[in-house]
């Protein structure tokens, strides 16, 4: 084992000096220089201040606007310093009771829409940061962001689907809507809710 | 499943076997010194190296030497990642000023990276400091995969010697790969995913104006730092109101890539690829997912290569996509179906160009079913054990399958190297069951597989079961254990099953509902991939050294041929048997039981 020690540190430094030094180092000037937006972040910037990131979700609660996914971080809901999923198993016993208050909520709000809810919209995303509803969770909440707002059930489907992105290249992943960069548009069009 | 998910599935596993064939020969070339033109410039580095660390390169070990110089290496890079946590406020590139970490979780997270495994007891964007996840982390990701594909190295090495005691150098191979197979391609990748928005930056996170201000209730802690509770055991909260979100930032791309390339799986964030700035696309996604299987896949070609028989590595590799497609098509269905309850609630659950329906719970729209169940098959299937969606939260069966791969011994794919030289010991198990049935000497190969060779393997299978189902019932057992479950009932015992199989098997996904940062499950969980690690690794070094001092013996008529269906059946076999008398007792304590209880709707 001795033998083989000053081969093992050397090796160790060298290897340090190379993929946790000066690979990173590279990574980011290249990075940076190429695609500048990206490497930070995607931040969105308006009028001098950081209002966000095109890939990270914000909560929603007011009626007019469109909401975002459930959100499992702690303590605040869409909490991207310490990103987390619920993992709730799926016969976790308050299960039953934490959608169906979901459903409640987003119902009452919504009192004029019959078509079931998508599922999307009353479970968790992963990280805890999902930026995306699905379609037919922006669709079904159309009605209440209307009336909230006195625009036009019409207007804001053309809105929704100016926002929908479909599949890459047709195939991958699936259709969406980014609840930031749609709501953003909605207060742009100058109807405050 | 829906046309176009079996269309995502085809089309990745296409383009992955597109790609691993010019790879897998490519690294053959490499591992017999024969650099391809691109890389050649680099050979001064590879000989500076060499210099520096008093190693010469023509000198060979025997297999002995060989698995002491790969012990000293990882013991030294345990003790490194160790240290660095347990200083790292006073060290530079902390903006967060993220604290010295516990002994206990420093231990874990060592071992967990210099093994390969990559299990995560802490959140990355809370607890680690940049300079430990690129120094500690990134390095480990880099030279772990390097040590996997050295000791494979050195055991196709030994079927391609006649009557020589030794197996190469370690030092050697272990350069070889991280310089010519893994810089190269963490590079290429980690600029593709920095385009489609991995970020990748050095300043501190970021303070977000919120378009609407959010109102939220904190747990009130009291003095002792605990959420303070009231007469009834509910937590005490107040209302908070948060107008800005702070946005975690960090050298990401760069990490992720090796993290996927070297089957290594820790995330830089707590939600690992889940996260929208560690995988932000659809097309992100593809990558990292290719990236999973990319080295295991085409190693398979590099042993074809290897042994002169480029028949003996696509046997090897159909069996693998046989088991993979299997469990990924059940995968698919079960997360699809998703959750009973979901229709009595009068959801919709059904998929469609609008909606991805099924199981969305601890999922990411971008990814919906279909992805994320393709993530998940792969990333068990090979010891990578990144997430893009919280296995946790998958109905029973979807959860059974990652949790099944994993126990089947890391081999469907595996880790880089390890992967394969965990196969290749089922093959010559293979081959010893069916001369045991025809009566002659098993070969494999060319070479004559005598008791050492199974006693060797045997160990090397039954060690990472013992660490699973022995852990598991200790975990049980203890209030210590117990203590951790997020779920009650049957799926906490699903969690702490998948916990062992994960660790015991180096692959390092979680069912994250389990609470494992205590000195309980961090020291358990340390050991158990301690021995799943190294208890492979020896011993399929002592077979490589005993295969390479074996005659070469020609193949007669009575030698069962390698290459053919029949013997993918029987590898096939092997595995599903063993693996299955192993743990469907332990499974149908948990997922499955879980399953009959979700269907006739109890909790």
């Amino acid at each position: 084992m001795l033998k083989e020690f000053r081969p093992a540190l050397f090796m160790l430094l060298l290897m340090t000096l190379l993929t946790g030094g000066l690979y990173p180092a590279l990574i980011t000037g290249l990075a940076q220089t190429l695609f500048p937006h990206q490497a930070h972040g995607s931040l969105m910037h308006h009028q001098g201040t950081i209002v966000g990131s095109n890939l990270i979700g914000q909560p929603f609660s007011d009626a007019g606007y469109f909401w975002s996914r459930p959100s499992a971080t702690t303590p605040m809901p869409y909490h991207a310093g310490s990103s987390s999923g619920s993992n709730t198993g799926p016969t976790h016993p308050d299960w039953e009771t934490t959608i169906k208050n979901r459903i409640t909520l987003l119902k009452e709000s919504n009192p004029q829409q019959k078509l079931p809810i998508p599922i999307d919209l009353v479970t968790t995303s992963a990280s805890g940061l999902d930026p995306h509803i699905s379609p037919a969770a922006a669709q079904w909440q159309i009605p209440r962001v209307a009336r909230a707002r006195g625009l036009s059930e019409q207007t804001l489907g053309d809105l929704v689907a100016r926002h929908t992105a479909g599949r890459t290249f047709g195939i991958l992943g699936e259709p969406r809507v980014n609840t930031l960069a749609l709501n953003q548009a909605l207060d742009q069009d100058g109807t405050q809710p | 499943m829906t046309a176009n998910g079996i269309f995502q599935i085809v089309l990745y596993l296409s383009v992955l076997l597109f790609l691993a064939w010019p790879l897998g020969v490519t690294m053959a070339r490499i591992y017999a010194k024969e650099l391809p033109i691109g890389l050649r410039w680099t050979s001064p580095v590879e000989r500076g190296l060499y210099r520096l660390c008093g190693v010469k390169a023509d000198e060979e070990m025997s297999w002995i030497r060989y698995a002491l110089a790969v012990l000293t290496f990882n013991l030294l890079g345990i003790l490194a990642v160790y240290l660095l946590q347990r200083i790292q406020i006073g060290l530079p590139f902390n903006p967060q000023s993220q604290a010295n970490i516990s002994p206990d979780l420093s231990f874990n997270t060592a071992i967990s990276f210099a093994s390969n495994t990559n299990w995560q007891s802490y959140g990355g964007e809370t607890t680690l400091s940049y300079l430990t996840q690129m120094v500690g982390l990134t390095v480990q990701n880099f030279v772990s995969a390097a040590t996997g594909m050295a000791v494979l190295v050195a055991l196709m090495r030994a079927f391609t010697r006649k009557e020589i005691q030794t197996i190469g150098n370690f030092w050697v191979d272990m350069t070889r790969s991280t310089l010519y197979i893994l810089l190269p391609l963490s590079l290429i990748l980690a600029l593709l995913l920095a385009q489609q928005g991995v970020v990748q930056t050095f300043s501190p996170y970021q303070s977000a104006k919120l378009l609407q201000p959010v109102t939220y209730e904190e747990p009130v802690n009291g003095p002792d730092c605990q959420p303070l509770k009231d007469a009834n055991g509910q937590t005490i909260t107040k209302k908070q109101t948060a107008t800005e979100q702070v946005i975690a930032l960090g050298p990401v791309a760069s990490q992720v890539a090796i993290k996927q390339l070297g089957t290594n799986g820790g995330g830089f964030f707590n939600v690992n690829s889940a996260h929208p700035l560690e995988n932000p696309t659809p097309l992100s996604n593809l990558m990292e997912m290719l990236a999973i299987l990319l080295i295991p896949a085409a190693l398979c070609f590099t042993f074809g290569r290897f042994v002169g028989d480029d028949r003996q590595g696509m046997a090897i590799l159909a069996a693998m996509v046989i088991v993979f497609t299997a469990f990924l098509t059940l995968c698919v269905q079960a997360e699809q179906s998703g959750n009973p309850l979901f229709n009595k609630l009068g959801l919709d659950v059904i998929a469609s160009n609008q909606s991805p329906g099924g199981n969305m719970e601890g999922k990411e729209v971008r990814f919906g079913i279909v992805n994320s169940a393709i993530w998940a098959t792969a990333t068990t299937a090979a010891s990578n054990g990144s997430v893009n969606a919280m296995h946790d939260s998958f109905t029973p069966l979807g959860g059974l399958v990652p949790m099944v791969l994993m126990q089947l011994g890391e081999i469907i794919f595996g880790g880089v190297g390890s992967g394969l030289y965990g196969m290749i010991l089922f093959a010559m198990l293979g081959v010893f069951i069916s001369g045991l049935m025809i009566g002659r000497t098993p070969e494999y190969l060319g070479k004559k597989i005598e008791a050492f060779e199974i006693k060797m393997a045997s160990l090397a299978i039954l060690i990472p079961f013992l660490a699973v189902l022995l852990g598991t019932a200790v975990a049980v057992v203890t209030e210590a254990g117990r203590a951790g479950i997020a779920n009650p009932g049957v799926h906490g015992f699903s969690e702490i099953l998948y916990a062992f199989s994960s660790t015991g098997n180096n692959n390092g996904s979680a069912f994250a509902g389990l609470s494992a940062n205590t000195p309980f499950y961090n020291i358990l969980l340390g050991v158990a991939m301690l021995l799943a690690r190294y208890w492979v690794i020896i011993p399929v070094l002592a077979i490589a050294g005993s295969l390479a001092a074996k005659k070469t013996i020609p193949s007669s008529a009575g030698t069962l041929p390698t290459h053919t269906p029949l013997f993918v059946a029987i590898l096939v076999g092997v595995i599903i048997i063993i693996g299955a008398l192993t743990f469907l007792p332990a499974l149908a304590l948990g997922p499955i039981v879980e399953h009959l209880h979700m269907i006739h709707g109890h909790s």
